[in-house]
């Protein structure tokens, strides 16, 4: 019997606790960031460098060697590459990624000898049309970069290779050997 | 109403004559559920999600019009154009009849709620009755929809409906008898005024008892309403949606139309019995003014009480169906019955009512109130303590 009056008060306290606490949460701020029109910021340049956005390719820096065509499981990429036989330089035709199809493993800017291909911080990627996802980077056809073995002078590429260097500089190996021939490329 | 529609029809007699009664009851009501109970079952429906929303440190729905307001239009329109599914294997006549069935049970209810002195639609002898009765067709509709589903959740949710709605009905009727037996009269206007504007001369604060009774009688009306924590017809977890889950379109609309419609039944119900209804001071001559006075109360009071509703929502658990039936006949329907008898002896006691005992009771429940807002300081400060609040 004494548990039963017992039960009737535990009842009556805990419910008076409990909708005090839930009370209490009524004089709060909500938690919830209203994305995307009600923030101060852009939200993409809070992530992080390495996050895995919609992908991009720097054709400055883009030696041609196929490695990402190669590495990507879903062939969401395509590339076309021949060789001048004159100038012996790799010319680009084509290089084509399908956003529709990616699935942003980031397979295939791992292999990349110079960071050309890499991810943004980008992620809004609504579009009307499926057509409209396949990202195509070279619209006239280009010639490949080529290294030098003295490392490069030109203004207009340097600031693009040292982002792309700091790209793979930054991938997540074992935590106590970082890559350090990541400048070799 | 009938000398309106007599000065509309003329020399009408006869059959002809009832035809038109019956054209302009329905055109009335037509008009009292699209303009008045569609709308508040609605924008209950927006403070519920609002309310919840901001007990879980979210927002809730701010976007169509200023504060999300509007947001059951765009909701009713959007589940109007939907298609109507009906599934093939269903007991189609029985699955298409069963909403109308719980729309009509929520929507007679309002017949009898006193808005204001002069503002109820027919102010019957038997009023307080006449609701509980009404309201318990809703579970006809419901066993309805279970049944016909063809499925298993379905059925159950409706068969738990059932069990739950029968068993409440006992220490709800139990709990407005001390009400009653204050009044003497089941009428909701003469409820109404039996009790006065000061807070303390209601019938909530006649003794101990009725403190209790009214207690009862909230928390009983939650379970008759298939409220959470007696949510146990579609508890979704277990049930998917119970007797709703084969619904589509505007035919599950209808079902949560009269969940929230009921919702206000509720908090009128409770605030006729024992929280003084529309009891106002009597401030003016001008009946008008009276009238939006006492309506403008009773709306406050009946939503302050759709708000608790909401809150104990946002707050307890589902209980289990063994709990729900042992706190309903183990624990509600004996406190009932001590509520009931206790109001009987102190009425035998003191005839005159004891206005001492009346001030202890409502101190007693202010202390219980204070108690509450400093636990929610409490609250409060341990939440900024432990930087739980947001900054920016």
């Amino acid at each position: 019997m004494a548990g039963y009056f017992q039960n009737i008060a535990d009842a009556f306290s805990t419910t008076f606790e409990a909708l005090s606490v839930t009370f209490s949460h009524l004089f709060r701020k909500p938690y919830t960031v209203q994305y995307p029109d009600r923030i101060p910021f852009r939200i993409q340049d809070t992530l992080p460098y390495r996050y895995r956005g919609i992908l991009e390719v720097d054709l400055e820096i883009c030696t041609g060697c196929l490695a990402c065509e190669r590495a990507c499981p879903i062939d969401c990429i395509v590339i076309d590459a021949t060789k001048d036989r004159e100038t012996k330089e790799m010319i680009l035709t084509r290089f084509d990624i399908d956003m529709a199809k990616c699935m942003y493993c980031g397979l295939c800017s791992e292999p990349c000898p110079t960071g050309s291909i890499h991810h943004t911080r980008e992620f809004e990627g609504a579009d009307y049309s499926l057509e409209s996802l396949v990202k195509r980077f070279v619209r006239v056809p280009v010639a490949a970069y080529k290294p030098k073995k003295s490392g490069e002078d030109d203004p207009a590429i340097i600031p693009i290779l040292e982002r792309g260097m700091r790209y793979i500089g930054e991938f997540a190996g074992p935590e106590e050997t970082p890559r350090k021939d990541a400048g070799a490329a | 109403m009938q000398q309106f529609i007599d000065g509309l029809i003329g020399s009408a007699t006869g059959m002809e004559r009832e035809l038109y009664y019956f054209a302009g009851m329905l055109a009335f009501g037509a008009l009292v559920v699209f303009g008045f109970i569609l709308p508040l079952a609605g924008i209950t429906s927006w403070l519920e999600r609002r309310v919840w929303a901001r007990m879980q440190s979210r927002i809730g729905p701010n976007r169509v019009g200023p504060f999300g307001v509007l947001q059951w239009l765009a909701d009713g329109l959007k589940n109007l154009l939907k298609e109507d599914v009906i599934p093939t294997a269903v007991d189609a006549r029985l699955f298409r009849l069963a909403p109308y069935v719980v729309v009509v049970g929520f929507v007679a209810a309002w017949v009898a709620i006193p808005f204001g002195s002069s503002l109820i639609i027919a102010d019957l002898n038997i009023g307080i009755l006449y609701v509980t009765a009404v309201t318990s067709l809703v579970v006809v509709g419901i066993l309805m929809a279970g049944w016909s589903s063809n499925n298993k959740w379905s059925m159950l949710g409706g068969i738990r409906s059932a069990t739950q709605i029968v068993s409440y009905e006992i220490p709800a009727a139990l709990a407005i008898f001390p009400a009653v037996l204050l009044s003497g009269t089941l009428s909701m206007q003469g409820l109404i005024e039996a009790q006065g504007w000061q807070p303390w001369s209601w019938h909530m604060f006649h003794s101990p008892f009725t403190f209790f009774a009214f207690l009862l009688f909230f928390t009983s009306l939650l379970a008759e309403g298939n409220r959470t924590p007696f949510d146990l017809p579609e508890a979704e977890s277990e049930l998917v949606a119970g007797f709703a889950t084969e619904y589509s379109g505007m035919r599950s609309l209808l079902f949560f139309l009269a969940e929230w419609g009921n919702l206000y039944v509720i908090g009128a119900v409770v605030t006729t019995t024992y929280m003084g209804g529309w009891q106002v001071p009597h401030f003016t001559d001008n009946t008008v003014l009276l009238n939006a006075a006492q309506l403008a109360t009773f709306f406050l009071k009946s939503y302050f009480w759709v708000f608790v509703a909401m809150w104990i929502r946002a707050t307890l658990p589902r209980v289990r169906v063994d709990q729900l039936m042992s706190l309903c006949w183990k624990y509600m329907v004996p406190l009932g019955l001590v509520t009931v008898l206790g109001t009987a002896v102190t009425m035998v006691a003191a005839p005159e009512g004891m206005p001492t005992l009346r001030y202890l009771t409502f101190g007693a429940v202010m202390l219980v109130v204070l108690q509450f807002f400093r636990r929610v300081v409490f609250h409060l400060r341990r939440a900024r303590g432990l930087g739980w609040t947001m900054a920016g």
